[in-house]
């Protein structure tokens, strides 16, 4: 074995450890710092379940995001999937089903149906018509936005079978329910990710995909698989969403869209594709919660929370570009 | 002959005049010289920050910071001439300080620390717009100096309307025509110009633009801060055609202001696009939505639309790319 491959795996080794411990770093710094500053209230169960109950929709479409950029993509396109998504299931329910059990079920199916169809034609422009993932996703995003618009004329569609509020609102044994979703779609994909050969080859396309081609795997198929199952977590997320809410609208949660990459990236997912994993992606979804509960505890303003939630992403870019570095000197 | 065919530009033209022949025929009113000069000015903030996002998407970078880099300055501005007072140079100067001087941050970020520049941008617009918010708790300011408000009302060519109105090219306007002058002689006239075309071109490699004999750090500095700065003309600009100062009225149209960029036919992947392609980029968005107003058509459907047009236009350029890989290609086998 040449020294150039040892080198490559050692330096591979730092940079996953090396992150993880970042992040593990600033995650113990932030619990203890917003517990030192919220001492009474921020351990308490009610402030412990509001961050469960609020972490699961920027979660899901963080994974949602996150599974495109392993691939050396990027899904714009995710907030506003969600909305369509939502509008639809929404859509469903007004319909006056004979039986609530039955128009939640038909709901749910149109959700992710309609999730999964638009995860579909992404996957066709961007693997078939190779076009850019950025403006395959951008001008699907205009143009679901658009529908939306179209479906609703801007308006809210509210009032939901109570079946489906406990979705997004009920407690299973004193535990959120869409925490309890978020953790099985997250364990679903990290198993996709690191237990299959589907998730093998979305690390091997993401990383060289011309290789990748020549070694023999249909780099369309994975494509195509990687944003129907970008599209189904984004109709995950809207399940959630609009049943938290109460109810749909055409441009709930536009202010995640790009807070999705930030905590893909704080997680350690990478612009150029190949690398990230869902344990790094939960970890700065923790610490984002974390900030943002702690932070309101305090009655700061929401704004705040942005502006740290930024400045921390710079500081951990910053450190691993600096560890980085050092770990190829030596 | 062959060149002018090939290029985007004039596909995009015959887009343009297709879509107006279109909403000409429907509603007259389209063609008057009135709504043209309406347009060109309403469009002029767009036009302005697209300009910027033309330079550093040819240098194969992104910026997803300027419409916060636009507020900051745009609010800062505002705030000083009401309490200060000034004039409309000093307000202009302001602002472009103030955004070239937060697009110098992101110019340190990525240059320095190598951060990918869709990331470095994310993270400094949710720092400059928190910030702002936070400090002026989102406070709108509604009165803002005579001097500004009839600045803003200054035709520089004036022309009497039927009915007694007049109506005319706005010094907002003419705003926008120098920055379109500026960037188009910066890209094509000057050392840094090319870089950032270089630098494009060479994807995130710096080492042959460097080799090349470009002052790769003075280039980044440039992108970024001329990007802060045109965002700070632009938010001048807004202030001047609303005449309110809304902290949350820019925030969220980047990736509008994006998509009529590549639209005007520069690639996200760097090294190619032109101001004149932008411009067209940003008179297709404004002709598409004055068009669906004139023509009666309800505004929620304008959304569908420009998703649309995005879509199709991209499609053409992907087909169109693989069409040329592969007649490379097959020259190469007939080499061989």
């Amino acid at each position: 074995m040449n020294t150039e491959a040892v080198a490559g795996r050692s330096l591979r080794a730092t940079r996953k450890w090396g992150e993880l411990a970042t992040l593990g770093t600033i995650l113990v710094f932030t619990f203890a710092l917003m517990w030192c500053l919220n001492p009474e209230r921020f351990m308490r169960t009610s402030n412990i379940q509001s961050m469960a109950f609020q972490l699961p929709e920027l979660g899901l479409l963080s994974l949602a995001m996150m599974v495109t950029m392993v691939a050396g993509g990027i899904n714009l396109s995710i907030v506003s999937t969600a909305n369509l998504a939502g509008i639809a299931a929404a859509l469903v329910m007004q319909s006056g089903q004979s039986s609530p059990a039955a128009s939640v079920a038909l709901a749910l199916l149109a959700a992710i149906a309609v999730s999964a169809l638009i995860g579909f034609a992404n996957g066709l422009l961007i693997a078939f018509v190779e076009v850019p993932a950025i403006l395959a996703t951008l001008g699907m995003m205009t143009l679901l936005n658009g529908i939306s618009i179209v479906l609703t004329r801007g308006y809210v569609i509210s009032g939901f079978p109570d079946g489906f509020k406990f979705i997004g609102n009920g407690l299973v044994a004193g535990v959120p329910m869409p925490i309890l979703v978020f953790i099985a779609a997250a364990a679903a994909v990290a198993l996709l990710l690191a237990r299959t050969a589907f998730g093998f080859e979305l690390y091997m396309v993401g990383t060289n995909p011309v290789a990748t081609q020549y070694a023999g795997v249909d780099n369309r198929k994975v494509l195509l698989k990687t944003y129907v199952l970008s599209g189904v977590l984004c109709g995950l997320a809207a399940v959630i969403m609009i049943s938290r809410f109460n109810s749909a609208k055409s441009d709930y949660g536009a202010s995640y869209l790009l807070v999705t990459v930030l905590a893909a990236v704080l997680g350690g997912t990478s612009v150029y594709g190949g690398f990230g994993k869902v344990s790094g992606l939960v970890l700065s979804l923790v610490i984002l919660q974390l900030l943002s509960s702690g932070l309101n505890l305090l009655q700061a303003n929401a704004f705040l929370t942005r502006a740290i939630w930024g400045a921390v992403l710079v500081l951990v870019m910053v450190v691993n570009g600096i560890l980085a570095r050092d770990g190829g000197k030596s | 002959m062959k060149r002018i065919f090939r290029s985007s530009e004039t596909y995009l033209l015959l887009v343009i005049v297709a879509f107006s022949a279109v909403i000409a025929c429907i509603n007259p009113n389209f063609l008057t010289l009135e709504n043209g000069f309406d347009l060109l000015k309403s469009y002029s903030f767009m036009g302005i920050m697209a300009a910027g996002v033309l330079v550093v998407l040819i240098s194969g970078g992104m910026d997803m910071s300027f419409a916060a880099v636009a507020t900051v300055a745009e609010y800062v501005m505002a705030l000083v001439a009401t309490r200060l007072g000034g004039n409309i140079l000093s307000s202009f100067l302001i602002a472009s300080a103030i955004g070239a001087a937060l697009g110098l941050v992101n110019a340190v970020l990525v240059y320095r620390f190598r951060i990918p520049t869709v990331i470095a941008t994310i993270a400094t617009m949710n720092v400059f717009y928190g910030v702002l918010i936070m400090v002026t708790g989102g406070k709108w300011i509604y009165t803002l100096p005579d001097w500004f408000r009839s600045f803003a009302g200054i035709n520089v060519l004036s022309l009497d309307g039927p009915n007694g109105s007049t109506y005319g090219l706005s010094i907002v306007t003419v705003v926008w025509i120098a920055v379109i002058i500026l960037s188009s002689f910066i890209l094509r006239h000057t050392v840094v110009g090319r870089g950032v075309y270089a630098m494009g071109g060479c994807g995130s490699d710096r080492g042959p633009v460097e080799r090349a004999g470009f002052d790769v750090r003075g280039i980044h500095l440039f992108i970024y801060a001329y990007m802060g700065f045109l965002a700070g003309v632009a938010g001048v600009v807004q202030a001047l055609l609303v005449q309110t100062v809304a902290p949350n009225s820019i925030v969220g149209k980047e990736l509008s202001v994006i998509a009529a960029v590549i639209l005007g036919g520069a690639s996200i992947a760097g090294g190619t696009g032109s101001v004149a392609g932008t411009v067209l980029g940003v008179a297709l968005i404004a002709i598409m939505n004055n068009g669906l107003t004139l023509m009666r058509i309800p505004s929620y459907w304008y959304d569908v639309l420009v998703g649309g047009v995005i879509i199709i236009s991209v499609v053409i350029n992907a087909l169109q790319a693989r069409r040329k890989h592969r007649k490379v290609i097959e020259i190469e086998r007939s080499k061989a």
